[in-house]
């Protein structure tokens, strides 16, 4: 691409007076502010703490994913088997609850299923040197096929008691456990990103992998690591998937992956890797959701919510490099 | 080393079609094998205008979505205008395929927005938009008119018509890719965009043009999926978008650009093809064909990169080492 002429702009700690008004999480947080009074005005039943807290079933479980999947990006990788792992990580559940397995054993099985595809995936991209697209292009179709070969038109219902807290328990009046666990995992990610060294490693990998290589950073085994963190936290999500509609079909979750990596861009993250920050993706996995909530409570059909999620995606990304054009600013 | 890539993959070809034989020999008789072919000429065609993408260092996503909602458009001008003649459907299919590839390829090239979000973005929406032109419905083999569904099926020299076209398309790009200045260009565009740019090279606009390509075939096969499959509605070409870079992945088209040729891409699509028809014929479940397709990926690319690894040294290293001269020197 022609942004390869060009030095890339570094984002800088310079103090500014206008800086916080020009950030990427204030315009999103003001997107989705006019989203929330529009909805609130479209229909009478959105101001409904009850309602509310269906909402956030809308992004809980991608917006999990996609915390993972932003520190991925901002190494410069991508993982577009995160829905392939749900999915895998699923029937591994679904085969041992109906072979008899209690709750806790379920949970630990999607998450070792999980962090073990993901270092599959870390394996190949870092071993082979192969671009992390292609690889997890080639696993999301590896993984899903494991899950229909598995499967095949069957469906795993059996369930074992307690399980369902997961995907449909509530920890505090309208807080489900779902929720409760994203704003956790919110602050962790968050943490480890803005404020461990590790977290500013990860900046530097996707800024220039081979000055970090050159300043110590172990760049291979910071990749491999986030490829296992994100295999994790799709096991975390299959986990909460799965409890919730109390089922596995090998389509499970179809789609997830396109839907994180949504979250992970419009949340300000740069998709060549770099920048962006944790608040950024969790305002926009609100953004999405209070989007097909909203929608969806005017009727509009799941497939037509996706255009406008597709425009938004465009539009929030477009519109800030289009007006600094008309306004004659060139960027870097 | 492109041409020994490519003979090893027709090589496996040849020993996966001499396997199936040896359990199935109908399998290999020629009407099955033009059969074979009939049923991978879209997956081709599709391939190579994807090829031409991935070629300029960009990827298109929206290829499924566009074959869904160009089909959809198509047959819902046939059922409610069965008049229009059918050449001019394909000629409306193919503007409306370059239509959408262009707003893509406008995306990319003047507001600079990295491919894989523009086409993550028109995935979704192109596919929305395929709903709401049928509204949810169906357009199925009654309401289209009978040329409509027979002009992909008319046999010429015992080839059914869509296999000429895959041929045509084929050749077309054969030619394309070496013979003309654009073709060059998308080569060079992906290979070192820096450098074409100082060849005089207007990478942006290159790109721009290889979504265009791409787009226009995708189009065009909107409208041969919904003949051929007698049924346009808003789920069709789901996932096909993987098929066709799992095609061009397995032909040994490089993903960061500029490396692949046009029988790499043939030969990916042909051997998803033979993979996919020869399942049920030794008599495994056809569950196993997203597996096997996604081992063959993973295959393909480990294979490429033990090649690539094999060259005295390592490419980072090679660049790591470029960047310390560099900086030694300056």
């Amino acid at each position: 691409m022609s942004d390869a002429v060009a030095p890339r702009a570094l984002p800088d700690r310079i103090p500014n007076r206008f800086r916080f008004w020009k950030r990427w999480e204030t315009i999103l947080f003001g997107v989705a502010v006019i989203i929330f009074i529009f909805d609130a005005f479209v229909s009478p039943h959105f101001l409904n703490p009850f309602s509310l807290s269906d909402a956030t079933y809308n992004f809980t479980e991608q917006g999990i994913i996609a915390f993972a999947m932003a520190l991925l990006i901002i190494a410069g990788e991508i993982d577009l088997s995160v829905a392939s792992i749900v999915a895998i990580a699923s029937v591994a559940m679904g085969a041992a609850a109906t072979a008899g397995a209690q709750w806790p054993l379920l949970v630990v099985i999607a998450l070792v299923v999980g962090a073990v595809a993901g270092a599959f995936n870390g394996f190949i991209v870092t071993y082979f040197r192969v671009p992390s697209i292609v690889v997890t292009i080639g696993t999301m179709s590896l993984y899903r096929g494991i899950a229909y070969v598995v499967l095949g038109d069957q469906v795993y219902r059996k369930y074992p008691a307690g399980f369902d807290y997961f995907g449909q328990g509530y920890v505090w009046w309208v807080f489900s456990f779902e929720f409760v666990l994203f704003l956790v995992l919110a602050v962790v990610f968050g943490i480890v990103l803005h404020r461990t060294v590790f977290g500013r490693r990860i900046y530097t990998i996707g800024n220039n992998p081979i000055a970090a290589q050159f300043s110590g950073v172990r760049v291979d085994r910071i990749r491999f690591l986030l490829f296992v963190l994100t295999g994790l936290m799709s096991g975390v999500a299959s986990v909460l998937l799965t409890s919730r509609i109390a089922s596995t079909r090998p389509t499970i979750a179809t789609g997830y992956e396109l839907q994180a990596v949504t979250m992970v861009v419009l949340g300000g993250v740069n998709i060549l890797g770099g920048s962006g920050t944790i608040p950024g993706v969790v305002i926009a996995a609100f953004v999405m959701g209070l989007v097909t909530f909203g929608l969806g409570l005017i009727n509009v059909p799941g497939i037509v919510q996706s255009v406008v999620i597709g425009t938004l995606l465009i539009g929030v990304i477009a519109l800030p490099i289009v007006t600094a054009r008309l306004f004659g600013r060139r960027r870097a | 080393m492109h041409v020994s890539r490519d003979l090893l993959l027709a090589a496996i070809i040849v020993v996966l079609l001499v396997a199936i034989a040896t359990i199935s020999p109908a399998f290999v008789a020629p009407g099955n094998l033009v059969t074979l072919f009939n049923d991978n000429a879209i997956l081709i065609m599709v391939a190579l205008g994807q090829m031409t993408v991935i070629l300029t260092k960009c990827i298109d996503l929206s290829v499924g979505a566009n074959v869904a909602l160009t089909g959809v458009l198509v047959s819902l001008l046939n059922a409610h205008a069965p008049g229009v003649p059918i050449p001019l459907i394909m000629l409306l299919a193919a503007f409306i395929g370059l239509a959408l590839g262009a707003f893509n390829g406008m995306l990319v090239w003047l507001v600079r927005i990295p491919p894989i979000v523009v086409t993550l973005g028109t995935l979704s929406i192109y596919r929305g938009l395929a709903f709401i032109a049928s509204n949810g419905t169906s357009i199925v083999a009654k309401e289209m008119s009978p040329a409509f569904i027979a002009w992909p099926r008319f046999p010429i020299a015992g080839l059914p018509l869509m296999s000429w076209f895959a041929v045509v398309v084929v050749i077309v790009f054969a030619v394309l890719l070496r013979y003309t200045r654009i073709g060059r260009a998308f080569f060079a565009t992906g290979g070192n965009p820096v450098a074409a740019v100082y060849t005089g090279i207007n990478v942006g606009r290159t790109q721009f043009i290889a979504f265009c390509v791409s787009g226009t075939i995708a189009g065009f096969c909107g409208y041969l999926w919904a003949s051929r499959y007698t049924i346009a509605y808003v789920d069709i070409a789901g996932g096909f978008e993987l098929d066709v870079i799992a095609a061009c992945v397995i032909g040994g088209v490089s993903i960061s650009g500029g490396i692949g040729t046009v029988a790499g891409g043939v030969l990916g699509a042909l051997f998803l093809g033979v993979v996919k028809n020869a399942l049920p014929v030794i008599h495994v479940s056809p569950f196993w064909q997203l597996a096997i397709s996604g081992a063959a990926i993973l295959g393909a690319v480990v294979i490429n990169a033990i090649r690539e690894n094999r060259r005295p040294s390592r490419l980072i290293l090679k660049e790591a080492v470029a960047a310390v001269t560099l900086s030694v020197t300056s």
